[in-house]
């Protein structure tokens, strides 16, 4: 019974657990709300690795969602894929919830429950079959974000919240109309229908079906942060809340995470005339976004805002992964991108700490007074650096080591310096990060703010995280495969839903 | 009634689009919302467009397409939240930054001429009753 409405739990536990937080009793006691918080993060996680257990023995799950049969109804798709990307989000959330618990929920009302709408949108994203109903995700993620930025309040959060927001809501406009020539010219939403039906596009609808594809390249371009659409992400991930800002690290990723699943699977290589249709748009783009993302690592004077740009950066070589189309690249595009998103978030949870060490400094990179415990946030800083820049023995490399690896056959050339320079700005920025935050101090710290047993807890999640990576990477990278050449085949419909009866295709 | 239905469509787009391209936050709101009703009509479209049909089996000899029409009840709800929040956003940056512009910078013919006097009449005050203080405090100490 449960293991039947399994692909749907690690959506339903954020969302009631979310609404339960939210309601009196637990709503005003900060206590329920942490241990409500580490509880419904815990029982997603379980949810979601079990999830990855069964779709790893047993293949793909479909779960039709209310049992209204596709390609009308809407459906989940749990596949090696999305069970690995809802495992990160949950371990993402459970390290948050943790870390915000020791201080950073008392700023404001309800971040707890907002974490958790949050992650509901991220995993229903990852897991849904349906395009509207990706945008229904995308929504409540948005707008949980809309929220989670502006908390504990603060001119500059206010500022970047609105450019955010305003931004976003064009986004959603142009989404919807996508989502409209999609649906006028193929007669339906379902992905896997979609891509069956790509191919026989009667001639007259080609050019409107391309603008639809087009427009949904802008729209998951401005979620990712691809080049002319990156200008809101160092302003509102340097101006969010540490832990925020932490889970805001996977959000570009499911911009990533739809190109694959829409540009390269629906209008992938057997689309017949819409065929890589965004490729020559994405080459360029993606080639430009590493370039510029590797200016601003160089230009940045913070720890938070040179995050955030590495993030600009990783972006950039995703979208490599992405533009190079084939199993290859998606699966290492796939283990790059769940090291970057953990890299990242541990990077951002340090800059808080940093920030609540270093008095007025904060995270500028100038001379200041030392923080309290420099060798627990040096040894991290170190830890979370090596995997930033992609040096051994930590994860970064074998993500960089996998992606130059499937540029060799035919693309060497192009892709291999963007990434390499990348890594060599990511060297320079945080070896002078790290030597200016931790050694250039001067003065006493007079007021010692330690870092909290919650805090830690969460950090060392994440440290772990990507030391399992390395040591498991053998078994990560076949299923990583594996992930790849499901997605990039597709789903067959009729053949998944045959045994429950009903789906009756036309 | 194509023709009607695209230019209205397109009419609302371009106003929608203009809009959002001032300085204002205000405008700006009023240009998203325009978009979002010229989004909601094209999705209306999109399953075609029927006169006199109905959406449900039974009730009439001409259907139409009801999957757009749930579509387009989504959009218009979710549509509705996001206008409500960032109406909500910009009376907080109106008071959080002092001024209306989306950049939160006074534009610089207000400055000259003081024609955001609100906060400017704000923070002279504030700038005199900081004088007051320095004036006293040293006043009180000999005492």
């Amino acid at each position: 019974m449960i293991l039947q409405h399994l692909p749907v739990l690690p959506l339903l536990i954020p969302l009631l657990g979310g609404i339960l937080l939210l309601l009196p009793p637990l709503a005003y006691a900060d206590i329920a709300q942490r241990l409500g918080g580490a509880v419904v993060a815990l029982a997603t996680l379980v949810a979601s690795a079990l999830l990855l257990w069964q779709v790893d023995t047993h293949g793909t799950l479909v779960y039709a969602v209310g049992e209204w049969q596709p390609p009308f109804g809407i459906v989940l798709v749990a596949d090696r894929m999305a069970a690995l990307l809802l495992v990160l989000t949950s371990l993402l959330l459970l390290s948050v919830q943790l870390f915000s618990s020791a201080g950073e929920d008392l700023k404001g009302r309800f971040l707890h429950p907002l974490l958790m709408f949050q992650a509901l949108g991220i995993q229903g994203s990852f897991l849904t079959g349906d395009i509207f109903n990706l945008f229904v995700f995308f929504e409540i993620l948005l707008i949980a974000s809309y929220a989670l930025l502006i908390h504990g309040g603060g001119k500059q959060k206010t500022q970047a919240n609105v450019h955010y927001v305003i931004l976003n809501l064009a986004g959603s406009a142009l989404f919807l109309f996508a989502l409209g020539i999609i649906y006028g010219t193929f007669g339906t939403l379902n992905m896997a229908d979609l891509q069956q039906k790509a191919a026989h596009l009667p001639a007259a609808d080609v050019q409107l079906a391309k603008a639809g594809a087009l427009l949904l390249l802008v729209v998951f371009g401005m979620k990712s942060a691809m080049l002319p659409l990156h200008f809101w992400l160092p302003r509102a991930y340097a101006a969010a809340p540490a832990p925020v800002a932490a889970l805001f690290a996977i959000m570009t990723k499911v911009g990533i995470y739809s190109l694959w699943r829409v540009h390269n699977t629906i209008f992938g290589a057997g689309a017949g005339e819409l065929a890589n249709i965004a490729l020559p748009w994405l080459w360029p783009l993606a080639w430009l976004t590493v370039v510029v993302g590797i200016v601003a690592v160089l230009a940045s004077q913070t720890l938070r805002t040179l995050t955030a740009n590495l993030i600009i950066v990783s972006v950039g070589s995703l979208l490599l992964m992405v533009a190079l189309n084939s199993a290859e690249s998606t699966a290492a595009g796939l283990y790059y991108l769940v090291h970057s998103t953990v890299a990242a978030a541990l990077m951002f949870l340090l800059a808080g700490l940093v920030i609540a060490q270093r008095g007025k400094a904060e995270d500028r990179f100038v001379q200041a007074r030392p923080v309290t415990q420099p060798v627990l946030l040096g040894g991290l800083f170190f830890i979370a650096a090596l995997a930033l820049i992609g040096m051994p023995p930590l994860s970064g490399f074998i993500g960089k080591a996998l992606m130059l690896k499937a540029a060799l056959p035919d693309a060497a050339g192009w892709i291999w310096p963007p990434l390499l320079l990348g890594s060599l700005a990511a060297l320079l920025m945080l070896s002078r990060a790290g030597s200016t935050l931790f050694w250039r101090v001067r003065g006493e710290n007079d007021e010692p703010v330690r870092v909290q047993p919650g805090q830690q807890l969460a950090l060392w999640i994440l440290v772990l995280t990507l030391v399992a990576l390395v040591v498991w990477a053998g078994w990560l990278t076949t299923y990583m495969q594996q992930a790849a050449a499901d997605m990039l085949t597709g789903l067959d419909l009729q053949q998944l839903l045959a045994p429950a009866g009903g789906y009756d295709a036309e | 009634m194509e023709f009607t239905f695209a230019l209205g469509v397109g009419v609302l787009t371009t106003a929608g689009i203009y809009l959002m391209l001032r300085g204002q936050t205000f405008p700006v709101i009023v240009g998203l919302t325009l978009l979002s009703y010229a989004v909601n009509l094209f999705l209306f479209a999109s399953g075609r467009l029927t006169v006199n049909g109905a959406a449900i089996v039974g009730q009439s000899e001409v259907y139409t397409d009801p999957l757009p029409q749930a579509l387009v009840l989504t959009a218009i709800v979710i549509g509705f939240a996001m206008t409500a929040f960032v109406l909500i956003l910009a009376m907080r940056a109106r008071s959080d930054l002092g001024n209306d512009q989306v950049d939160g910078r006074t534009m610089p013919q207000a400055r000259e001429t003081g024609a955001d006097d609100q906060s400017e009449r704000k923070s002279s005050r504030k700038s005199a009753t900081r004088t007051e203080l320095r004036d006293t405090k040293p006043r009180k100490e000999p005492k």
